[in-house]
């Protein structure tokens, strides 16, 4: 990890009608490090981490990616999101294509990498996630913890600098969580920035360089796992953590 | 018109009697299908005069049918595809425009539509009677299938076109290489049965005197003067040929849903 913010986020302000989303949120994450965000239903997490490869707009504030400005209209997003991979609870691979195929899909359109790199880019990807036997399968032969593994792989063939993970394990069955945080750990392991909205206390713990907790659209606390989850000090932290411990 | 249900079309015009519950020797579409077939048969068979006659005179009409179905289906198709692509576009013009065009032809009669591209626009551009029966259909047409394609790329889960841009495609690359190729599987059914009412809808092309098979048999008719003959032979023929596609249809259909989870 070194000391330079690869993402910064200075006052994000979202509003949906008359909702507000985010309320100034001021955030900044170094090079390699993993952050877990958590909160209530509705706190703002998905907003937040949306609008860190514009799939949201913000309605005021700043966001960076390194050098480069996600809010300004000017900037290249599509170079943004080259950079900055993003993984969805409903895994969202695309159902007429197959294992191998959704990986390549991107590398193919958007780079200028030949079939067969792409292909073999793939398939290192899919060993690493332990999927290596499934690259001719569609999504629907799968499992979901299979898919989101997929749904890994597809991102990380873009090469990305960061990976945003939106509650990447709560739609599966128990047995597959673990399987989708082994995968996840090992790319933390390896310097990879990640910015994380989930509850998976273990994975925080064994993974994450700071836990953020979230409610109405603000950041009420953040600090170290141990600091928030055995010792946090906001009474609004304490008593969402009874509430999902 | 296709209204959707999750990622599934649902059809409230079009094939009827195709019903995936009826799996029985004596199901509707049997007997209506083979009893039509058995008729046309045996109408020649008993009385040769006229329905042979008949039954050899209607061929080419057969033809011409199919003809101005197909071409009609393949420009509508088109125009289907930009009209749905306009009805769902976030730019305001082509979206208006898109809704307008729809607007205005499901309001016209498509006979009057057929009279007014030969006729009315005849007067600044004659086209031939076949293009102007196929442009007409295409228009009216291309209206109805919009609707479907709309219908169509709605039902694909937002998170596809999401994932797609997050992983740095534009939208319009995201639009044909991840959207457009799971719409036309959705949209393959009602497609089919937009097929079948333009194939019966084209018979008002005989207005134009396209020697389709309803024009056909008129001229059979009204030499012969044996109408109820005629004219029951060439409601047999559609009966049969409509009956056939509506099957294929459902077959489609019910092929659809086992692949999907
Ligand atoms: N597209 C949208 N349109 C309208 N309101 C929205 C939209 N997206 C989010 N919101 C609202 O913004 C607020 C924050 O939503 P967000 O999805 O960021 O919360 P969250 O912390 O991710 O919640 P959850 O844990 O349920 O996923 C909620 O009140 C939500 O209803
Ligand atoms: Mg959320």
């Amino acid at each position: 990890m070194n000391d330079k913010p690869i993402i910064r986020i200075k006052n994000a302000v979202k509003t949906f009608g008359t909702v507000q989303a985010l309320r100034g949120v001021d955030l900044e994450i170094k090079h390699g490090e993993v952050v877990l965000i958590i909160g209530p239903s509705g706190s703002g997490k998905s907003t937040l981490l949306r609008s860190v490869n514009r799939l949201e707009t913000l309605t005021k504030g700043e966001i960076w990616v390194d050098e480069d400005s996600v809010t300004n209209k000017d900037s290249d997003i599509r170079k943004i999101r080259e950079e900055v991979g993003m993984v969805f609870q409903s895994f969202n691979l695309f159902s007429h294509l197959n294992v191998l195929e959704n990986i390549t899909m991107a590398p193919l359109t958007v780079k200028n990498v030949s079939k067969q790199e792409a292909a073999e880019t793939a398939r290192k990807l899919l060993k690493r996630v332990g999927l290596a036997d499934k690259e001719t399968a569609y999504p629907s032969q799968l499992s979901g913890g299979q898919q989101q593994r997929v749904a890994i792989a597809r991102s990380l063939a873009m090469n990305p600098r960061v990976m945003l993970f939106d509650e990447p394990t709560s739609a599966l069955d128990p047995e597959m969580i673990k399987e989708v945080l082994d995968v996840m750990l090992d790319l933390a392991k390896e310097g990879m920035t990640m910015m994380v909205v989930s509850h998976e206390m273990g994975f925080a713990r064994a993974a994450a360089d700071r836990v953020i907790f979230m409610d109405e659209g603000l950041i009420v606390e953040e600090g170290t796992p141990g600091d928030i989850f055995s010792n946090p000090q906001e009474p609004r932290t304490k008593r969402f953590l009874e509430h999902i411990l | 018109m296709a209204e959707i249900k999750s990622s599934r079309i649902e059809i409230s015009d079009g094939a009827l009697i195709p019903d995936k519950g009826e799996h029985s020797l004596f199901s509707a579409w049997r007997l209506a299908f083979f009893g039509a077939i058995a008729v046309l048969v045996l109408l020649p068979v008993l009385f040769p005069d006229p329905y042979l006659d008949i039954i050899k005179f209607i061929p080419d009409g057969i033809l011409k049918t199919f003809e101005v179905t197909v071409l009609s289906i393949i420009f509508a198709l088109i125009i289907g595809l930009f009209t749905g692509l306009g009805r769902i576009s976030r730019i305001t013009f082509i979206n208006r425009l898109a809704t307008i065009y729809v607007e205005v032809v499901r309001g016209i009669p498509l006979l009057v539509q057929l009279f007014y591209i030969y006729y009315a626009l005849g007067k600044m551009v004659q086209l031939p009677r076949l293009t102007s029966a196929v442009v007409a259909m295409s228009f009216c047409y291309g209206a109805y299938l919009g609707e479907i394609f709309r219908a169509g790329l709605q039902a694909i889960p937002k998170g596809q076109m999401e994932a797609a841009l997050a992983l740095g495609l534009s939208r319009s690359q995201a639009i044909r290489k991840i959207i457009l190729p799971q719409t036309f599987k959705v949209i393959m059914p009602p497609v089919g049965n937009e097929f079948i009412a333009l194939l019966k809808d084209s018979s008002l092309v005989s207005i134009l005197a396209v020697s389709d098979l309803l024009r056909r048999g008129r001229e059979f008719a009204s030499t012969s003067f044996r109408y109820f003959e005629t004219y029951t032979v060439i409601a047999l023929v559609y009966l049969v040929i409509t009956l056939f596609l509506s099957k294929l249809v459902a077959l489609m259909e019910e092929r659809m849903q086992h692949h999907e989870r």
